[in-house]
This record gives C-alpha cells, structure tokens and sequence, in this order.
C-alpha cells in the first residue's frame, strides 16, 4: 500500500489531490464534501474585498474538448466569506484536509485588505488569484503577466499575512518562469499552476453570437492539460517552491505527469464535471494502481522526474 | 457530455396560463426523466432553468415575473428558444396511488409526471394551489390528461379555499397514496416534509435555486452539501429537514 499523503509548505495533506478555486468552492459543506471524497485540500472560491455579482448567464459550458467559463468572480465579499470559511475550517478540521482560500482584487490595496480578513478564519493557505482571464474588460491584464506586477501583490500580501501564501499563476504569461522566479523572490511559499487559459470564445452559429454573456471566458480541461504539464514543468525549472499542479487532470495518469513535471500536489477542478466527487476516489485509485505497476513507491521518489536530474 | 451543448428550437404555440405567465410548446422532443430541467437562453438577454413541463414535443411553462419570464411569454409561434438539457435527476414513481402537490408554478415540474403515471394505468392526484383562480396554472393539462385535479385558491376564488398543503392534508392524513411528489415554495415543501413523515409516506421534493451552470460545476445552487443543478432538483423531503 503506498503512502499518497504530501507534506505542502509545512501542511499534511492527507491525498495530494486539491480541489481547485472556482469548483464546488461557494459554501462550507460542498467543501468538506470534496474532503470526504479524497481532497486533501480543498479551495474555497475567490473573494474579493468587496461582493460582486459576476457576469449573467450563461457563465460555463462544455463545449465538447472541455469546459469554459466566465463566472466573473462573483462572490459574497471578504467579510461574508471569513464567515464561510470559519465554517469549512471546523468541518474540515476531522477529515485532516487543508483549507485554501482564495482571493482576488483590482489593486495591491484591495487585495492586501481582502488577505486581512480572509486570514482571521484562520485558513491552512491564502491563494492569491493574480490571474483570472474573464474580467479583463474590468481589471485590465491580469497580474500574473507581467513579473514586476505580480511581485509586488506577492510582496505585499507577504508583508500583511504571517501564514502560508501561495500564488496562483496563468499558462498566458508569456515568461512564466520570470513571473514564478518573481513571486518566489517576493516571499511566495508555494505556486499554483496554472489558472484556465485564454480566455476563448465559443459562438452559436444560429444565434450567430458568443454563448458566454461575457463573450469571452476561461478554457479549462482536457484541452488545458499538456499546456499545464510543460507551465508546470517550466516553473519547476526555474524555482524550488512546492507547486499544486492543476489543468485539466481527469485520471491518474495525468495526476503522475503532473508530479513527474514537478508538482507536490495536484489540483482538480472541471474534472468534477460529471462525476461529480467521485472523481477524487477514481484518481486516488488509479494513482496507486499506476504507482504499484511502476514500483513507485512515493511520490516523492518520482517528484520532479520528467526532468532528468 | 454532449448534453450541454444549446439546441435552437422554434415556438410552435404559446399557451397563456391564466394571469400567471405562459406554457412554451417547441418545435421538438427532448427525452426527459420528469421532473429533469432546461437551462433557457434567450442570446442577449440570459439564461435560466425551466422544468420540463412535457418532453415531447418540449413544453417549459414560465411564470412572469421578471424580465427574462416576460421575454419568454412574449416570444411569437415560429421565433427560435435555444435549450441545454435535459440537466439533473428526477422524480422515480413509487406504489400505483400518486399524490402530486403543486403549488404555484410548482406544479410544472409534476406534469410529465403525472403523464407518465397515467400511461403505467396508475391512479394520479393532483392538487394544484395559487393565491387566485386567475394565477392557476397547467389545469388545463392535467385536465387533458385525464388525472383528478383538486383546485386550491388562497382566496378561495376557486375549488378549495386555503392552500394546496391544506387541501392535500386529507389525503395524506387518510393515507390514500403510496407515494407524495411535490414541488412549490420552500415553506410549503417543509411543512409536506413534515406531514407525510408523520403519516409514514415517502415524499419526494424538487427544489428552486437560482443556477449559474447548471452542470453540478460552480455550486451556486447548494442546498446544505447538496447541489440543487446535479445532485436534485428532485430529493427526499428529508434533505429539507438537515438544511
């Protein structure tokens, strides 16, 4: 029986499997319910300083190689959400799995004040989501691009937060390895990688219009997946920080070429499309098959491996 | 996962349900398990979910009360509705007695159900609520469908003067069905939770929250750990009791 448990920044995950922002992520019970199915960590969805509504519908489609999204960041505000996460903390806290919340702002101010009260619930991480790509028309290029830009959020939620902070990078940024030595410069303890890609644009032939109302929105899974795997690989090249590696991850075996690529955890998020929860025990299960077969004895052994050192 | 992808349909008749909003008839048929639902798009305006009234041909019936309902019930024989679906579970018929408990709009998402009891040779109750006669809604359909129809108007302006949980408790209370399936405000369906527990009837609820994706992928819609879109709408009256 092989030990699937990861040590992330100083954190026991229970499973390497994550549940990524964005998915399930709203409330407290779908949280502890993706910890029940085998999350090791779950994250909550963004929060911002303040609420927001989001984009209308229609938000998210499966447009056959995948999902995309433009939710829009909707979202309860900091203050509603440290409730929510006070909750999730207490019910996660028997199932041993971590809690990441995730915040998002339109300046360095706002996110340093959403990490302060997002911090009293006491959360295992703070991710920091420098780099959703469909509200572009409101925020203007995302952080995660520019390594200067996401230096300075990095730094500053550093400065405001003593716990462990994580940076949430996109596959967009056209040096990811100058943004993810940024970051780490910056004080980052760990590094997820990476956000949806794009954004894209999925259009109706007969209503000869995008589907999104935003137009525009996030592409994630399968198609996400082999880009993912080189970002993650390309981070683990530049910087020694521990990386959730997480795009389009839908069997073990993606989950093992995202460790061999040089991830400690793995994130899941369109995965749960579908399967729903079930997917956390079918990844589990085909990890250690995959594992057995290869005499990989830990993850650890193998971490990193794609690199030939 | 084809099922998400949009299908442009045309309006083939709109029926108007009283003062209440309207019934959609489309162009085409979409296999349904009743109780299973739709999500809406007008292109440019939104996109919501509608229960499946009728599978075949497709039949949404919209309660106006916003500005999307409104656009719906506007739409003329011949213009185009596009659908993603059908999305969720729905109802499983239990026994051979029904009681169907609609109140409001509610009582769309009992309709195929309703149509599929009748077709096994089942004996079908259907007691359909609304705060008047005028916002009564798809009796013309159970009519049609030959199911018995008990009337309840708040203001007693037709049938039964009270609520449709009122006018069902005698049924219930008699054990005259095997099983309960209901739809209506979250208040009524609590207080149904309650009743047939106590009268040791299974009841099976579907609920109301506002969707985003409808895919069982944001959790926008979760009812306690449940999500409304994936996992319901249709559940046992017990998820109203931990929630």
């Amino acid at each position: 029986m092989v030990d699937l448990a990861v040590d992330l920044c100083g954190a026991r995950l229970p499973s390497p499997l994550v549940l990524a922002s964005g998915v399930w992520g709203c409330c407290a019970e779908t949280l502890a319910r993706a910890a029940r199915a085998g999350a090791g960590a779950v994250t909550s969805k963004s929060c911002s300083l303040h609420p927001r509504q989001g984009h209308p519908n229609p938000t998210v489609l499966d447009w056959g190689g995948g999902l995309i999204n433009a939710v829009g960041l909707a979202n309860p505000g900091a203050a509603e959400e440290r409730a929510i996460l006070r909750q999730a903390k207490a019910e996660l806290a028997p199932l041993g799995a971590a809690l990441i919340a995730s915040v998002f702002g339109h300046s360095v101010a706002d996110f340093v004040a959403a990490v302060a009260l997002v911090a009293e619930a006491g959360p295992d991480f703070i991710e920091l989501n420098i780099s959703c790509p469909n509200v572009e028309d409101e925020f203007g290029k995302p952080f995660a691009l520019d390594p200067a830009a996401a230096a300075q959020v990095t730094a500053a939620a550093r400065a405001a937060y003593g716990g462990r902070v994580l940076v949430k990078l996109s596959p967009n940024a056209p040096d990811l390895a100058a943004v993810a030595r940024a970051v780490a410069d910056a004080g980052a303890d760990g590094i997820t990688a990476v956000n949806t890609l794009g954004p894209g644009m999925v259009i109706d032939v007969r209503a000869r219009r995008p589907v999104l109302a935003n137009r525009a929105g996030g592409v994630s899974g399968a198609a996400l997946r082999p880009i993912a795997v080189r970002c993650v690989y390309d981070i683990a090249a530049a910087v020694d920080l521990p990386i959730i590696g997480t795009g389009g991850v839908s069997s073990g075996e993606d989950a093992l070429q995202m460790v061999m690529a040089g991830a400690t955890a793995v994130g899941l998020g369109s995965a749960l499309y579908g399967e729903g929860e079930a997917v956390f025990g079918r990844i589990l299960g085909e990890l250690e098959a995959l594992m057995a077969e290869e005499g990989i004895a830990s993850l650890e052994e193998i971490r990193g491996a794609a690199h030939g050192r | 996962m084809g099922d998400s992808t949009h299908r442009a349909l045309r309006v083939a008749r709109v029926v108007r349900e009283g003062d209440a909003g309207c019934t959609l008839v489309l162009d085409g048929a979409l296999p349904a398990e009743p109780g299973q639902f739709v999500m809406a798009w007008l292109p440019g305006v939104e996109e919501r979910p509608y229960t499946i009234m009728d599978d075949d041909p497709l039949s949404l019936t919209v309660a106006e009360v916003g500005p999307f309902s409104r656009a719906l019930c506007a739409r003329q024989p011949g213009d185009r509705l596009w659908v993603r679906g059908p999305l969720g579970h729905g109802f499983a018929l239990a026994g051979s007695r029904h009681l169907l408990v609609g109140g409001g709009s509610g009582i769309a998402s009992l309709t195929l159900l309703a149509e599929r009891a009748m077709a096994r040779g089942d004996q079908v109750i259907a007691v359909i609520g609304a705060r008047t006669a005028g916002q009564l809604m798809l009796d013309w359909r159970l009519a049609e469908l030959g199911a018995q129809v008990i009337v309840a108007t708040d203001d007693g302006s037709r049938g039964y003067h009270g609520t449709a949980l009122a006018a069902a408790r005698a049924y219930i209370d008699g054990r005259w069905p095997e099983a309960v399936y209901a739809c209506g405000p979250e208040g009524m369906l609590r207080a149904l939770a309650g009743a047939t527990e106590a009268a040791g009837l299974p009841c099976q609820v579907s609920l109301e929250r506002t969707m985003r994706c409808g895919l069982g992928v944001c959790g926008n819609c979760h009812c306690g750990d449940r999500l409304v879109c994936r996992d319901g709408p249709v559940f046992e009256a017990a998820v109203l009791r931990g929630a």
